[in-house]
């Protein structure tokens, strides 16, 4: 069944994302979230980290082409970028954010623009495996409503 | 001995137990995607749920505006709600979760909801600070579901139960001697609005009551 080829698909990817350290328990927690009556829970989530995540890099990238750099600004999204990836259990984003703070500690402006970086890469590595991760839920579910009908 | 208004016969009383178990949590806080969580971690322990981003529409939904005290005698306009439980966020723009707390626990209609707080960052001083406050309990973010357990406890100390009345007699008892709990009995016995629960899921267990305690079965 073409179904459990794809939900084979969809486990081993979601298994190399935890080995890999893209993800961590906290995703678990979401995955058990997710039932018959909320089948697009983990779609929603994931969906609005990414929009999230995306507002917030531009919005760090503008901050930190500043003259002067407002670092408590700067932190200030960083924590918050810490704290949506913690929530979703998206572990390298978070802990690239957690290096991040330091240098906002240290006002370090090279550190920051470095810790910048590591923190684009570690996200637009992981949406690139979340998309996807959402494509085949999605082939998953047009199989299973088919089934249904 | 304390007996509920009404005397219903057995059946009813069991739905009533029911209906009342659907507690309604206010959740507050300013992050969307922890809003999301929290809805879902609260919905799936069969609470009923209001998200608010801030604490600042948390106490205009619980009547009560900024430079008030107390909510106004004459009962719920359309933006009230009747809430068994606050859990907000500690770090929010504006007012912090702690000036949440202290706004619910000076109120006189509203010092009895149990408040919960949520935070980020392990900082003994802040939570100390909190429970102090009058916070029934700290919970390290990401929340889990484990976490929901913890609620029905405090929860249950705010609602008068039919079946266990002595029992919750001796607990209101010592809540008076802590925080003045008997004004909770009236409030939740008199503007009582039921939460009806739009997510009647079959698969969902609803939490029972064994006969002789107030543990969920």
């Amino acid at each position: 069944m073409a179904a459990t080829a794809l939900k084979e698909q969809l486990n081993g990817l979601v298994n190399s994302m935890f080995a890999e350290g893209l993800l961590d328990e906290q995703f678990q927690q979401l995955q058990m979230l997710q039932d018959g009556s909320n089948p697009g829970f983990v779609a929603e989530v994931v969906t609005l980290f990414c929009e999230d995540s995306e507002r917030i890099l531009a919005d760090l990238t503008k901050l930190m082409d500043q003259a002067v750099v407002d670092y408590s600004k700067v932190d200030a999204y960083v924590h918050q970028l810490k704290g949506s990836s913690s929530s979703v259990g998206t572990q390298n984003v978070k802990l690239a954010c957690i290096q991040f703070r330091q240098f906002c500690e240290e006002n370090n402006q090279e550190g920051c623009m470095r810790a910048l970086n590591v923190v684009k890469h570690e996200y637009y590595h992981l949406r690139s495996k979340f998309e996807t991760m959402l494509q085949l839920e999605n082939r998953i579910q047009a199989y299973e409503t088919k089934q249904q009908n | 001995m304390g007996r509920r208004n009404q005397q219903l016969p057995p059946q009813q009383e069991a739905m009533t137990v029911e209906a009342e178990a659907r507690f309604h949590v206010l959740a507050v806080d300013d992050s969307l995607i922890d809003r999301k969580l929290i809805e879902r971690l609260l919905k799936t322990s069969s609470y009923q749920v209001t998200t608010v981003e801030s604490g600042t529409k948390a106490l205009e939904l619980l009547g009560l505006r900024e430079d008030q005290d107390t909510t106004p005698s004459v009962s719920l306009d359309q933006h009230e709600i009747e809430v068994n439980l606050v859990i907000t966020d500690y770090c929010m723009p504006g007012m912090t979760g702690y000036d949440l707390l202290k706004k619910i626990k000076g109120s006189s209609s509203l010092k009895d909801i149990p408040v919960v707080i949520m935070s980020s960052e392990n900082v003994p001083s802040r939570i100390s600070r909190c429970l102090e406050g009058g916070a029934e309990e700290f919970f390290l973010k990401p929340v889990q579901l484990s976490d929901m357990k913890r609620l029905r406890l405090h929860l249950l100390k705010g609602k008068t139960n039919c079946k266990e009345e002595q029992q919750q007699q001796q607990q209101q008892e010592e809540n008076n001697n802590i925080s003045n709990g008997c004004s909770s009995n009236k409030n939740s016995n008199s503007n009582k609005r039921k939460a009806i629960d739009e997510e009647l899921s079959p698969k969902r267990t609803r939490p029972r009551f064994s006969n002789d305690s107030l543990t969920v079965v």
